[in-house]
């Protein structure tokens, strides 16, 4: 696995670990428990999304001159995720179970299979792509910094 | 090349799911009316006629479907042309199934010609327009190899179906007997299991929050079967059927054993809560896959099993019904609602944000569904000690589809409705 792909699909385990954290307090009932993990969860979601779109694919876009490809799949995916971030919120706010139980299961797959198109696909390429200049894009991101 | 656009159009994939419901309707009634004689052979017409309702039926209209909307996912490209595809494909699939289902529970000698020729069309387009992107994409993924080995699997147990049409016709390469069992092991074993697992490698994690499996399975399953399967093959050509068929299977057997094994353990560990229809079903699709491994190997432990007339329906039950419809059933809960909530979360779709996939099908009406798919399980093994129980086992069957069938409908309406709503909107504000 490349470097990138190495960082970025350690990311998505660590964002994983911290989404199902959050999950359990909510079906608990633990709503500020609740609360307190998703807004870790969400904050590390926004780095990783910030990262990828404001680092990684605009080097990859202006290397390979994909302007259209793949990144532009995984923005629009970002956004998605986005909204749905906001509607948990809101629904974890107002404590609604039943809401915040369908919202975070609409995220889980759509998360999970956002994640498998970038580690089986994009993260390679952009490993071909951008391997001269790894280190130093990975420098710039930023993972794992409160 | 990669083509990493969004899923498929949603009729591509979703014409196909909301078919195979309705075979299963059509397998209970048969079954229902059949009675009893359906369970005294398996070369009866009617038995021949249900396992055909379900396989060529049920099972190939929602694997079709949802390798569809599953490749690009796993492999980063699609079908080519998928709504084209699907627009060719669908129907010669359906008229096949029906046709084939029909000439075998009426020996009408022409009709088995007519689907012959509609299923090797079919499923030639779909294997390898499918095998062309499976093999080309540069992607990785766990379920990739497995994908592969299925579609594979896919084509071998068509050429089988083939041939052995042929032989029924009166032009057999080798005896029926045991090109009928060649046929069954690729379809169930080679087709209808490895694509099972290999999307299982991918969804089990992402729809059930279970750790991912362990890295040798993937690697390892497609592998072992192949090669079981290819053993099997050279046994019943050459040795037709003695021990090394009987060696070559339960090696096939086992790797299915082990599967299923191995996902109760990360079902048992999953990071989730709640238990839904989908967890439900497919732990006892896992159940029941165990179980099915044991009747085959039942024989080898007793003499009495080894010759009882039930133990052939009883494997065919338990595999059929027990596995591969409920753990459809489960995953139908899980597509369907997430590719109509990704479809209207686009932009172009709509201003305001989708209902969450829960909306799309009350979560009551899944999980009644699920018990009445057990409890139609259940009957239907009960019917191999008290015969009399077939025709309420096959209504229940009938109506536990349905249930299915309507609600996958439902969360079509959803998304007609939702869709009408927004436009309605979008057309109040421009005016």
């Amino acid at each position: 696995m490349g470097e990138i792909a190495s960082a970025m699909a350690g990311h998505h385990a660590q964002c994983d670990d911290l989404f199902a954290a959050a999950l359990i307090q909510a079906s608990q009932g633990s709503w500020d428990n609740a609360a307190s993990e998703f807004k870790h969860f969400h904050h590390e979601m926004e780095v990783h999304m910030g990262d990828e779109e404001a680092v990684l694919f605009p080097a990859f876009e202006s290397t390979t001159g994909m302007q259209a490809g793949p990144t532009t799949v995984m923005r629009l995916e970002h956004d998605r995720m986005r909204t749905l971030l906001t509607q948990i919120e809101l629904a974890l706010t107002a404590r609604d179970a039943e809401r915040l139980d369908g919202y975070m299961s609409t995220l889980l797959i759509l998360m999970r299979q956002h994640n498998l198109k970038e580690e089986n696909v994009l993260y390679a390429m952009l490993d071909a792509a951008l391997h001269d200049h790894a280190g130093e894009l990975i420098a710039q991101l930023g993972l794992g910094r409160k | 090349m990669l083509s990493f656009e969004q899923a498929p159009p949603i009729s591509a994939s979703f014409r196909f799911l909301l078919t195979a419901p309705w075979f299963g309707v059509a397998a209970g009634l048969l079954f229902a009316w059949s009675g009893p004689a359906a369970l005294t052979s398996r070369w009866t017409p009617s038995a021949l006629a249900l396992t055909h309702l379900l396989t060529t039926g049920f099972m190939l209209q929602a694997m079709c479907g949802a390798l569809l909307q599953f490749m690009p996912v796993a492999t980063g490209t699609s079908i080519w042309s998928p709504l084209l595809l699907a627009s060719l494909i669908h129907p010669v699939l359906l008229v096949g199934a029906t046709t084939l289902a029909f000439s075998l529970g009426t020996a009408l000698p022409g009709l088995l010609t007519a689907s012959e020729l509609l299923l090797g069309a079919g499923l030639g387009a779909f294997c390898a327009t499918s095998a062309i992107g499976l093999f080309r994409t540069p992607a990785t993924g766990v379920s990739l190899l497995a994908l592969r080995t299925a579609v594979a699997g896919l084509a071998v147990t068509t050429v089988l179906g083939l041939l052995l049409a042929h032989a029924i016709s009166g032009h057999p390469i080798m005896a029926v007997p045991a090109l009928t069992d060649l046929h069954a092991a690729w379809g169930l074993g080679g087709w209808a299991f490895m694509l099972l697992a290999g999307v299982s490698f991918t969804v089990v994690p992402m729809f059930q929050m279970t750790p991912r499996y362990p890295p040798w399975v993937p690697r390892l399953l497609p592998i072992a079967l192949g090669v079981s399967l290819g053993a099997a093959a050279l046994a019943a050509i050459e040795w037709q059927q003695t021990w090394p068929w009987i060696l070559a299977i339960s090696l096939a057997v086992l790797c299915a054993i082990a599967f299923a094994l191995i996902t109760l353990q990360l079902q048992h560990r999953r990071r989730r809560v709640r238990t839904d229809a989908t967890f439900s079903l497919f732990r006892g699709a896992m159940i029941t896959l165990v179980a099915a491994g044991v009747c085959w190997f039942a024989p080898l432990f007793s003499p009495d099993v080894a010759s009882a007339s039930w133990l052939s329906p009883c494997i065919g039950i338990l595999c059929l019904v027990g596995v591969f419809v409920s753990a459809i059933n489960g995953m139908l809960y899980k597509i369907v609602p997430f590719v109509c909530w990704l479809k209207l979360s686009l932009p172009s779709y709509s201003s305001i944000a989708p209902p969450s996939i829960k909306m799309f099908i009350p979560e009551r009406a899944m999980i009644g569904q699920a018990r009445l798919h057990f409890l139609a399980t259940a009957l239907l093994l009960a019917c191999l000690v008290f015969p009399p129980l077939a025709p309420p086992a096959g209504i229940v069957f009938a109506i536990s589809c349905a249930w299915l069938g309507t609600n996958l409908l439902g969360a079509c309406r959803v998304y007609v409705n939702f869709k009408d709503r927004n436009r309605a909107d979008a057309g109040d504000r421009g005016s």
